[in-house]
Parts: structure tokens; sequence; C-alpha cells
């Protein structure tokens, strides 16, 4: 998911003065037995950036930062991501782990608070952790095997290059002679952390544990226990437990709250107002009045006693039927210009015949199964937060400045995130629970949020219409193509005014649609928010693969084509708009590539029984190519069922296949849930869905049966893709496609719904 | 009003309302997190614990009305080895693992009465356990190898 504004709020702090690419490396001080400081933050290079170094607070890759041993040998190696269940608690320290030749079975992995100076970008999103730290992670690794080899050389006086690290020791190779990496930890710890630029990182064909798939998670038998530690698992002691009243419309406010009855429910202590926060809500708390109890159970009995009087302010009237009417009539109406190749006019007026659509895709929250949870305690100066969060440092950030404290005295503890999908980017729940620890002298205060607070307040995907049209040749060849694309836009939620999406939306597959027209039009016409727009897993790519994706297949149809050979002709060769790879970077012959494989490895043209139907799909999103072959079944009544899904990736070379793998099942899943059965919707300024029994989503019997992912073999020396949300876009169209190839339906609505039930 | 509970084999007497509901009790009284808060209401799962060893929602079950001893994830087996456990592991089911608390639960209380379930049984027994990882595959696959080494315990 990417991030509005680049994190608005110190992305000012973020330009270092230009000294050198290259780092400088500070002498080590003997910390135990801990490598200790660190090399000097990076200094950046003033062009325009890109990948990691574009992002707040940049990369490091010290050992310093990452990498501990123990006198016992224990390798202790940080993870600076969130894990949500990507596996980053895994991968990340699997690549430190490989160039570190230590061995996994004596490896522990640490958390690290938020601390970007300390550890590099840590926001948690955007499908970025393992192509952004991939390579400094193996110069992490690379440089304390180099130290732990130069303390073995100076142990035994010989040659550095007599001496080689292998499997948690230092081997002397002419003798033999071994010591292990406990035994070396603190003489290594002295040793100069080595320039950059003399590292040496292993062959590929080296790797132990990248690549391989072989290791199991490192919180698998936490997890399995119930050992591990949530967000919302947090326990201090003299620790309040908190849920807060929100204003149940966006923008809306206390006008005056009676909290007797509140206090009299048994376990009640205090009830605090939140000062509302006007929009544009950026990642403020929304206000409201909280409870604060010995007990959640306490606090929520307690909140329901509450007497409010609300005022709703100017989103009272926000309704999705009349919005969806509002939206479609600026689709149907031209709208700002945003590319514009050829001639769409002439060339839709001279073309054979005419092909329109328009696609609807309603608001979304990510329901994570545990809701937004923190923890803030302040005494002495200090204050200590514990929260689910994918933005540590804007946490730490964000409640300092709330709090008037210095970032420098907030800790932000980050524990397990269950689930993230963008929602836990905006760290709302934690300045709550920071004003509530400050109102109540800072005792620790713990904020649960219930599944009605997430699913009434969240940061909704937003809603959106896409309308297209083509003009197509004789052979019903496209040769102008109309995307008229309309959706309250992310920006809205840090600048109000905002109507129209930003380039990082329409750069999510509108702008850069991948096909060689000669005649393209891209028009974006206003949309105004009514509500907190945030992003969600793969954010603008779901409404605009499943536009894009059912379209060509529409088009197919209309030519009497298959799609799996449609689809791929529509793909220029190296064709890029004559746009610069890294602005556009769309490759079309690895989208073609996982076209042809997915096509193969799913046996596209099989025989299939009755009411059985194929479709097919690809998106590019966040720099990895992704086609899905989705199988469906429409029994007589209508009723869906999805026996077999096959996806083939190109993210690039692999850390931890198993969890790409495992990635690519989930967001087949979300897709399979967003195309059929989840929907928010707003009447009278509110979500009109309130638990699991209404935002549905997928449940076992509902899911595909059989999920393959194909994934296509890549190389080590090229940039790595993201893995966490390429995955969502393209199952929308291609399950769509795969029902009308079964029964002749188009839809165009999401969610399906009852849209199939005869 | 003080209540008398047992929890994976230990006795608890704890001051609490008579309707609070379990999960509750488990969670900030006994302290024990293992248990999760997923929906309140019984539609997702997170909560499942098992009561006389049959699978609960202890979400939306009193703690008054709790009859029998209480099993929750932290008490299913001494050292994290019974096979439904096992089988997770092996299968690297988990993505973010919030759910699958309760989705072990259920899968355990599950092979103790239909040791070798089929398709459909496994559909009808984890289908009020919502993972939004999506990790239906792998769940389905890892009760499968529990099943098949020997299920319960």
């Amino acid at each position: 998911m990417n991030p509005p504004v680049d994190r608005t709020t110190h992305r000012d702090d973020l330009i270092v003065a230009n000294v050198s690419r290259r780092r400088f490396l500070q002498g080590l001080s003997l910390g135990g037995l801990v490598l200790a400081v660190g090399y000097p933050s990076a200094a950046r290079a003033e062009e325009k950036k890109y990948g990691a170094d574009g992002m707040p607070n940049g990369w490091v890759d010290s050992p310093v930062a990452f990498v501990s041993i123990a006198d016992n040998g224990t390798v202790t190696i940080v993870c600076h991501r969130s894990e949500m269940g990507q596996g980053v608690r895994t991968g990340m320290p699997m690549i430190v782990a490989d160039e570190l030749e230590a061995d996994w079975k004596r490896v522990r992995v640490a958390q690290a608070p938020g601390d970007e100076k300390k550890f590099g970008n840590q926001d948690t999103d955007g499908s970025r952790s393992t192509r952004h730290f991939f390579e400094p992670m193996r110069r992490c690794g690379a440089a304390a095997r180099t130290m732990l080899e130069a303390a073995a050389a100076e142990r035994w006086k010989v040659p550095v290059s007599e001496v080689e690290a292998k499997n948690h020791e230092v081997v002397h190779r002419p003798t033999g002679r071994r010591l292990g990496y406990g035994a070396l930890a603190r003489a290594a710890a002295s040793q100069p952390v080595p320039a950059r630029e003399t590292l040496r990182l292993k062959d590929p064909k080296q790797f132990r544990y990248i690549g391989k798939g072989q290791l199991k998670l490192v919180d698998g038998p936490d997890i399995a226990t119930g050992k591990a530690q949530y967000g919302i698992d947090t326990r201090l002691p003299g620790m309040l437990y908190a849920v807060v009243a929100r204003p149940p419309v966006y923008g809306g406010k206390v006008v005056s709250f009676d909290p007797a009855e509140a206090l009299k429910v048994p376990g009640v202590e205090r009830v605090v107002q939140i000062e509302a926060s006007p929009p544009p809500a950026h990642f403020n708390p929304l206000g409201g009045v909280a409870v604060l109890a010995s007990n959640t159970w306490a606090a929520m009995q307690g909140r329901k006693a509450l007497k409010i009087t609300w005022d709703n302010g100017p989103n009272a009237g926000y309704d999705s039927v009349a919005f969806k009417a509002t939206l479609e009539e600026s689709a149907r109406t031209p709208g700002k210009v945003v590319r514009n190749d050829g001639d769409f006019t002439a060339a839709a007026a001279g073309a054979a015949r005419r092909h329109d659509a328009e696609y609807y895709i309603p608001h979304l929250a990510h329901a994570t199964m545990e809701a937004p949870a923190a923890t803030v305690r302040i005494a002495n100066g200090k204050c200590d937060v514990w929260a689910c969060v994918q933005s540590p440092q804007a946490t730490r950030d964000l409640v300092a400045k709330r709090l008037g404290m210095s970032a420098d005295d907030v800790t932000v503890h980050v524990t397990l995130l269950g689930g993230g999908f963008g929602r836990k980017s905006k760290p709302d729940y934690a300045i709550e629970a920071a004003v509530l620890s400050k109102a109540v002298d800072g005792k620790p205060v713990k904020v649960t949020w219930t599944r009605e607070d997430d699913l009434h307040n969240s940061y909704y995907h937003t809603v959106s219409v896409e309308h297209l049209e083509a003009g197509v040749d004789g052979q019903g060849k496209p040769v102008a193509w109309l995307h008229r694309s309309v959706a309250p836009t992310i920006i809205s939620t840090f600048n109000a005014e905002a109507k129209n999406e930003a380039p990082f939306e329409l750069g999510m597959g509108v702008i850069n649609v991948p096909f060689a027209i000669p005649n393209i039009r891209i028009e974006n016409p206003e949309a105004k928010a009514h509500t907190r727009i945030g992003w969600f897993r793969s954010v603008s790519n779901i409404p605009h693969a499943f536009a894009v994706q059912s379209f060509v297949a529409e088009l197919a149809a209309a030519a009497g084509r298959d799609p799996k050979d449609f689809l791929p002709e529509m793909l220029g060769d190296t064709w890029n708009h004559g746009e610069s790879p890294e602005r556009y970077p769309v490759d079309t012959g690895r989208l073609r590539g996982v076209v042809e494989t997915v096509a193969r490895e799913a046996g596209w043209g099989r025989k299939l029984p009755k009411g059985h139907g194929l479709g097919i799909a690809a998106h590019y999103s966040f720099v990895s190519y992704i086609a899905a072959v989705v199988e469906v079944a429409v029994d007589d009544k209508g009723t869906l069922t999805i026996p077999r899904v096959d996806m083939a990736v190109d993210c690039g070379a692999t850390v931890n296949p198993d969890r790409v793998r495992s990635q690519m099942e989930g967001a087949c899943v979300m897709g399979v849930g967003i195309a059929t059965q989840s929907e928010i919707s707003f009447k009278e300024g509110r979500v009109e869905q309130d638990n699991f029994n209404d935002y549905v989503v997928t449940r076992m019997a509902e899911a595909p049966r059989i999920v393959r992912v194909h994934i296509v073999p890549g190389d080590y020396s090229k940039p790595m893709g993201g893995v966490g949300e390429p995955g969502v876009p393209p199952i929308p169209p291609a399950l769509c496609n795969a029902i009308y190839a079964a029964t002749g339906k188009r839809i165009r609505r999401l969610p399906i719904g009852d849209q199939l039930k005869v | 009003m003080a209540v008398s509970l047992s929890v994976n084999g230990k006795s608890y007497s704890v001051d609490v309302p008579p309707q609070m509901p379990l999960l509750w009790v488990l969670r900030d009284v006994v302290g024990l997190t293992g248990t999760k808060f997923g929906c309140g209401m019984a539609l997702c799962g997170a909560c499942t614990v098992h009561v006389n060893g049959v699978a609960q929602r202890s979400c939306i079950l009193p703690v008054n009305a709790v009859k029998g001893p209480v099993t929750t994830i932290e008490g299913l087996s001494a050292s994290g080895d019974h096979p439904v456990q096992k089988a997770w592991i092996a299968n690297n089911v988990p993505q973010c693992g919030y759910c699958q608390a309760g989705q072990i639960m259920q899968a355990a209380a599950l092979l103790a009465r239909t040791p070798s379930p089929s398709d459909a049984d496994i559909d009808a027994a984890m289908g009020g356990n919502i993972c939004r990882c999506g990790t239906y595959t792998r769940i389905r696959a890892a009760v499968k190898q529990a099943a098949k080494q020997g299920g319960t315990r």
C-alpha cells in the first residue's frame, strides 16, 4: 500500500545534504556482547531518488544495528519491519543469517522498536520490505561475517585470507582449527565494520536459506501455542482498559454527553472525552468519548450506557446509492485528461465497432482479524507505546507531537500485527491511547477497538466507477481506448480539497495500461470524499485491474476470440509509452510471460464439466507481474463455487518461496471476497455494516478449494518485486471472466452478491 | 461475585459479573491472552475454546454458564505437541496468526469427534472460523495431516 504523500508528517525532515553516496564507517565500541554503535545515517544523493533511497530515512545496512552475538553463540537478528502475516520476521533475518553463515537453529529474532535513524525506513507497506532491504540485509550479514573472520585471524595470528566462516564457526583452512561464533563474539565486536565496497557477498549458488523455502516460520510455534503477542495482548500492572465511542459520521463531533450511567457500571473508572480532529483526518483520532475500566468488558458495557449527542457534520447525508449515481454521472462526462496519445475521438469515430462498459467497486474495509489496539504508559517524562502498527516511526512522531513530547522520549514497541492490509499504517488508535494515558496521569491505558468500531471508523478503500470505451477494427482489435476513472482519492484524507486521483493512484494500472493501442485517452473526473479514504491491500489496482481486465475479456468475446490469446496480443513487445522504465516500469514481456505460464499450468482449454468456466486476467503492480486463471462452477440455482485457481507470479528472485506462495494464496482469497461478498456502504453518513454478519468476508467453503502458485524463476542480480499486494488485483476480473465463460453473464458491479441467483 | 472456573487444569476463583463473557475473564482477569477477540458475536471463531472438550465461542458465553473444565490454546497440550499444533507448524499454516488459536481449537474438537473428516466435514466444522489472511487451503491440509497422524493427542 503506497503512502499517499510519502508519510506527510516528516517528509521535510528527510532531505539530507549530499555528502557522498558512500557511507563512512564509524569505529565500533564494545557494547558487552552486542556489536554497538552504528554507521552514520545514510548521506543521500540529491537527484530523484527511487526505491529505499526515496523512503523516509532510507536504509541501513550496518550489522551494528541488526546483529548481536552472545557468548553462547546465539545470534540475535533484528527485524525492523512489522510482521502482519507476510513472513517478514522469517524472511528478513534469513537474508542476514545466510550471508552471516549462521546456523538457523541458533538464530533468534528480535523486533525493532520504531527508530528509523537506527534501522532505516520501517513503513511496512507498499509490498516493499524484501525488495528494499534484500541488498542491505545481505551486506549486513556479510559485514558481520567478515568481522568474525577478522577476529579469528587475529586470534590465530594468520592472514584473514586463510580463514572462512562456515555454519556458525570460523575455520582456519590450512590447519583445520575452528572457533565458534560465540567464542569470537567479543573480539568480533571490536573489529571495525568493513567498508561496504570491500564486502564479499555470496554467489547465489552458495545460499543456504535464501530461495530455498525449507525454514519454518519463526513465530509458528508461538502462534500454535497461544504465546504470540499481538497489540491487543499487552497487559501492564495497573493498566486501564478503554473503548471509545467515536463520531458515527466522518467529520462529526460530540455536542454533549452524560457519563453518569456509564460510571455506574461495575469496573468503569473514568469517562474521558477525546477532542475531535476536523477533516482532513490525517492519522489523528476521530475524537469521541472514552470509557476506561478495569477490564475490556466493563468498558464496553460502560460505553453502551453513555448518552452522547452528536453533531454529524457535513457528511451526514453521505449515501452510497446516491453517490454511485454521482460517480456514474461524472464518469459519463469528460474530465481532467491525464494521458492523451493520438486522437481517441477521431479513431473511435472511424472504428468498425464500438464497445462501452462501466464497472463499480464499493468501499471496502480491511477488517483485520485483530482490530486496532494500542497501549500507552507515560512515566518519568518517557512514553512507552505497545502497538500493532505498520508505521512505528510515524506512530512515535505523532504520539510525541500529540503529547507535546520529544520523539526521543517516546518508545514504540512493535507487537505482532493480527493482520494489517494498510489499516495499521494509520496509527490513530495509538494516539487515542496516548491521549487517554495522559488524561489519567500516565497510567497505562489499552485501547481496544471492537469489530463494530473497526468497520464504522476505518480508512476505507475508495469507491469507484471505471468507464471504458473502445473502438475496434474489422478484426476486433482495439484502435481507440478511453478510460475515465472516478474515485475519491486517498489524498483527501490529508487535504480535504483533493478531488482528483493522485499520480500514484492513476499509476496503478490506468495511465500505465500496458496495451499497444495508438489512440489512448485517460481522464480523471473529480470525486469528493465523504469518509476517510485510505490504502487497502493493493489500493487502486483493485478497481483498475477489475475494469481493464474485464473490458479486455469483453472485447475478446465481441471479437469472437479466445481471451487467453487476445490478452497477450494487446501487449506491446517492449513498448512503454516512450517513458522511462523507472517512471513507468512495465515490462510487457514479463506480463506476457506470466499469462503464458498460468495458461499452461491451468490447462487452459481443458474440457470442463457443465456449468464450469475458466477466466484469465493479468496485472502489473508493485513492480511484480501476476496472472491468474480462475475456474468457477455455477449451478442451476446460481450458486458459485471455485474449484481451483492458478496464479503465476514473476516477482524476480525470491527469499522465501513458501511465503510468496502463501501471500498469493491469501491474496486470492481476499480477491475472491472482494469480488463476491464484501461491501461497505453508507446511509445518512454512517456505515451500514456492523460486524461479520453483514460485512461478509470469505470463509472456508467459499474459498477456492485448490490454489496453485507458479513462481517464475528469477535472477538475484536483478531487482526484486513486491509480493504482499500484487496477488489481489487479477483475481476479481479473472473470476468474473470465468463466470462469463460458464454462464454468459457479465458482471460489472462488485460484489457479485446475488447477481447470479436464478 | 466470585465465580469458580477450571482452566487448563488449574482452578480459579474470579470476582466478576456473572454475565461477563468467558473470553474477557480469560484475557483480562485470568491473564491468558492466547484466546482472541475477533467479533464479540460468535461470528468469526477467533475466541474458540473447549468446554468439556466441546468447541465453544467464548465471546458470547457468560462465565456463569460455563459448566465444566475449560481448555484454551495454552492448555491444548503440555508442550505444543498436539497433532493439530504440529500439523499447523509443519504446514506453515499461519500468516498473521491471529485467528489460528481459534482455528486450532476448532480443528482439535473436530478431530476428537471425527477422526477422519471428509472435505465436507471440514467445511462444516471450520465454517465458523474466519481467516482474513486466507490460509484456508493450508488449514484444510493441516487438518488432514493431523487426522492421519492420529488426530487427537
